[in-house]
């Protein structure tokens, strides 16, 4: 029973690991491309690594891929705020469509 | 015009998927448990999502997305190291996941410390 | 020193873990390095060790933080799925500027964390002296100060609050 709930996860998983990599392809700037690939891909692939905790139950595997999870949920938001603060101090503009942009704004005023 | 090339990508995307559904397996995935061979098609859908990640790695305007993009491809192999523990049962396979996603993360923190444009000493 | 402590605690458990089923071969290189890890970079990891001694923190911690975080998790899913597949793209982005009154660097670590988890949202960068966070929004709908802070953070400002400080 517990691995039939377990393979239901991985599925779940796969698709929004899919749908992440999809956006990571058709939106157009790089903050837009970070927002949809970091929260679709990191849920896809926390929710692979649950599924894979109820498939093989309380073994070695399943004990490491439940530390993974934390070290996963930790880091990747870490990751992404300073490829999104880089990004901005080195000069790459917003998207075109952009409506209001504070930080460029309030740095303008700081130098 | 854009919701045609929407339409294309669409046709495209089903029609890989298709194709990874009703292809055969390798004989790896034939032995025992009755959940195998979705795994098998599980490991195909994540090789198709490390080929989109590739293909923004390739056409990136700009550096930073170049970064993004090996950043995404980092964790999503973890994922397929987790699938790959399944079927064969050695349980080595997430230990590679777990190193894997440490040293991602500090060569992530590293490539956008260089993309400032300042030391790492800081 | 009591940063130390909690530092080796932490790091014995982690190394138990990954030993699972743990014996006591294992058990006692888990100690000696636990101890070096915990001596060379001990100070650098906790600034208020009398924090951790409340048992109501643990409880907030589980009951109120955690289902929340998951449920904003999932949401931010489903919509970034649905603007990715739409065909017109849906998007509206920019970058608002909001206030926190959050003081301690967990707090506020946790609380950018969960601002770039949930739906739409990502932390730029961050002003520790005036507490202001900037956040990257896919859907921009309110521009000023005050209406941007009441619709991002205050779900899980008062949550944080309860639990770090």
């Amino acid at each position: 029973m517990s691995s039939v709930i377990g393979i239901v996860f991985i599925a779940v998983g796969l698709a929004f690991d899919l749908f992440g990599c999809i956006g990571l392809v058709r939106l157009p700037d790089v903050y837009n491309r970070l927002q949809a690939a970091t929260k679709c891909v990191t849920l896809g692939t926390c929710s692979i690594l649950f599924g894979t905790f109820l498939v093989v139950g309380f073994t070695s595997p399943g004990i490491k891929s439940l530390l993974c999870i934390i070290f996963l949920v930790l880091t990747s938001p870490v990751s992404a705020h300073a490829i999104a603060r880089s990004a901005h101090r080195s000069g790459i503009k917003l998207w075109d469509g952009s409506v209001v942009d504070r930080y460029a704004e309030d740095k303008e005023g700081e130098i | 015009m854009k919701t045609l090339r929407w339409f294309i990508g669409l046709v495209i995307l089903a029609a890989i998927v298709v194709l990874i559904i009703i292809r055969p397996l390798p004989f790896l995935f034939y032995h025992g448990l009755p959940y195998l061979k979705f795994l098998g098609r599980a490991l195909y859908i994540i090789l198709l999502s490390c080929v989109l990640c590739l293909y923004r790695v390739w056409r990136g305007p700009t550096g930073a997305d170049r970064i993004v993009a090996i950043d995404i491809l980092g964790i999503m192999v973890v994922g397929l190291c987790a699938i790959l523990t399944i079927p064969t049962g050695r349980s080595w396979y997430i230990d590679i996941g777990i190193a894997w996603a440490l040293q991602s993360f500090i060569s992530t923190l590293a490539l956008s410390k260089y993309l400032e444009g300042r030391g790492f000493d800081e | 020193m009591k940063s130390k402590i909690v530092l080796f605690i932490l790091a014995f458990l982690v190394w138990s873990l990954l030993n699972w089923v743990p014996d006591w071969q294992h058990l006692v290189v888990g100690v000696f390095v636990s101890i070096f890890v915990a001596y060379m970079t001990g100070d650098l990891f906790i600034q208020r060790p009398y924090v951790l001694r409340h048992p109501l923190r643990y409880w907030y911690f589980i009951t109120s933080y955690i289902p929340v975080f998951l449920w904003e998790c999932f949401k931010a899913n489903i919509d970034v799925a649905y603007r990715v597949i739409h065909p017109r793209l849906p998007i509206n982005p920019g970058i608002v500027k909001v206030k926190t009154s959050l003081k301690a660097d967990t707090a506020l670590t946790f609380l950018a964390n969960s601002i770039t988890l949930t739906p739409g949202t990502l932390s730029v960068d961050i002003d520790r002296e005036k507490g202001i966070l900037y956040v990257h929004w896919i859907d921009v709908k309110v521009k000023d100060i005050e209406s941007a802070t009441k619709l991002i953070v205050e779900r899980f400002e008062n949550i944080l609050k309860k639990i770090f400080e």
